[in-house]
């Protein structure tokens, strides 16, 4: 078993292969399940992050305390008028990470990737992205191995969960996640995978967890878009050859000892940050959260 | 989340119902833990939320997921936002109550059902991250365990040789114990042995160990 990136690195140069096919072993491995089983349960996975990524780009959904809904269309909508800052392939990506949120908060079907706060971010990262390289089902099973691994480090190393750890271990390490997919899917080596991760994470470092009311919702959909972009350009830094100073292993632990300096106000109490917000205290009366 | 043995369906996973893994997965297994372990037979239920379910239970849908899990859905099941709909179709009265349950984790739940003749019983459970429980005790007795794990609650007279040969008759079922915990009264009293396991333990095992002399009672609950 592997327990830092260092080990998956090792490993992937022993049998000369990709960081998801060390995941899959050890998976196979750890739960006794054949290679087949383990990638049949992957494309279930894969399948509802395909809808959730889907069905707000054309519904307006609502989430169930009204505070949020509905961006997602926007975006797609705008996007398909031509004019935009970012392109297409942004957009579309920031389209579909509003999407899974905003049907998380509507209480529908989502993967939590890791977490359910932040379910957006790796679902519109592997399929914006496979999009470009026509990527066929075998690759974006590979790639969610491949962000799996990232995660289980950050879970072995640090924390996945934003009441432990603030907003940087939910959508930092979902962003860290993706990175590395989008890198292994194109082609990159499993160095400039976790150089990918390793940028993405450190870009979130610090990134406070303060929801307005103690739901789901804001800042939290926003941060999805924000995640996969994140995940994208830092992706795209890595396969240009952009190395990451601090390494990989290093930046979770870091991660880890931010989290722990945090005070508890700003790790999902909604004591402080945005949800200490005068709107944020308004909208928490309005609708009773108080 | 544990330290040892994350596997990649935990980093990615659960396939749930938003909006919260720890408010609406495990409130829904608290649920479904309290159905399993108390019986399906019941037509009035009782909630008392303690803590951040008792502050953030309407916003998050906790209730909802609460209600699903006594109905006996799972944790991806699109039904649940209609559960309290469903639960009255099933004539099943359903009530909230916020209350201080003690010195227990923020998001904890005691789940009571009421029966016909009004008789009641109950689980204390919390919902503990990621979509993770522990039920901590049944009918004001205190136990541990995560329902991961297939899990019997064994009471017996505290005597010399009872867990041997307790577990003597689950290895002769070719089951594997992954964690067995006691406790007692006081000495020579009755005990309590949580066992989890790694199978299912069939109904002709559950009842060799109710015949081992000392034993009162035992609980099978299957894997939550």
């Amino acid at each position: 078993m592997y327990k830092s990136a260092l080990d998956i690195i090792d490993l992937t140069e022993k049998y000369g292969c990709r960081i998801c096919d060390v995941v899959l072993m050890n998976e196979c491995k750890t739960s006794e399940k054949s290679k087949d089983e383990v990638r049949q349960r992957v494309k279930d996975v894969l399948n509802v992050m395909r809808e959730s990524a889907k069905s707000g780009l054309n519904d307006s959904i609502k989430s169930v305390s009204g505070i949020i809904g509905g961006n997602a269309k926007k975006v797609e909508e705008y996007r398909k008028k031509g004019r935009t800052v970012c392109g297409d392939v942004v957009n579309k990506a920031v389209a579909r990470a509003l999407s899974s949120s905003e049907v998380n908060a509507a209480m529908g079907k989502i993967v939590a990737c890791p977490t359910a706060g932040s379910c957006g971010i790796v679902p519109a990262a592997i399929i914006t992205s496979g999009e470009i390289i026509n990527a066929d089902e075998e690759l974006l099973i590979d790639a969610l191995l491949t962000a799996s691994g990232i995660g289980q480090i950050i879970a072995k190393n640090a924390t996945l969960s934003g009441a432990e750890g603030g907003c940087q271990a939910e959508c930092g390490s979902a962003s860290a996640m993706a990175a590395a997919a989008i890198v292994e899917m194109f082609g990159g080596t499993p160095k400039m995978a976790f150089n990918a991760s390793a940028i993405a994470l450190k870009n979130i470092l610090g990134l406070v967890c303060d929801p307005v009311a103690g739901l789901v919702e804001v800042p939290c959909s926003k941060r999805n878009a924000m995640g996969v972009v994140n995940a994208m350009s830092s992706a795209d830094m890595a396969l240009s050859g952009v190395e990451s100073v601090i390494p990989f292993d290093e930046v979770v632990t870091a991660m880890y000892k931010v989290g722990k300096m945090l005070p508890s106000e700003l790790r999902e109490t909604a004591l402080g940050g945005l949800a200490a917000t005068p709107t944020a205290i308004k909208i928490s009366k309005e609708i009773g959260m108080e | 989340m544990y330290m040892k043995g994350i596997g990649v369906f935990d980093v990615m996973g659960p396939i749930m119902i938003g909006p919260s893994s720890s408010h609406t997965a495990g409130a829904e297994r608290l649920g479904r833990a309290a159905r399993s372990i108390l019986g399906e037979e019941f037509n009035k239920v009782n909630f008392y939320l303690h803590g951040s379910f008792a502050k953030t239970y309407k916003g998050h849908g906790t209730d909802r997921a609460l209600v699903a899990g006594i109905l006996g859905m799972e944790t991806y099941d699109e039904r649940i936002k209609y559960s309290f709909d469903i639960a009255k179709e099933n004539k099943i009265e359903v009530n909230f109550i916020e209350e201080d349950l003690g010195e227990v984790h923020p998001n904890t739940v005691k789940i009571e059902f009421v029966k016909d003749d009004e008789s009641k019983s109950f689980i204390i459970g919390s919902s503990i991250g990621g979509g993770s429980i522990a039920v901590i005790n049944i009918d004001g007795e205190d136990v541990y365990f995560t329902g991961e794990y297939p899990t019997l609650i064994i009471k017996y007279k505290d005597k010399k040789g009872m867990i041997s040969k307790i577990s003597l008759a689950i290895a002769l079922g070719d089951i594997n114990i992954a964690t067995l915990k006691v406790d007692r009264e006081s000495k020579g009293e009755m005990a309590t042995a949580v066992i989890e396991t790694d199978h299912k333990v069939p109904e002709n095992i559950i009842d060799e160990i109710s015949k081992i002399e000392g034993v009162s009672s035992v609980k099978f609950i299957d894997a939550i």
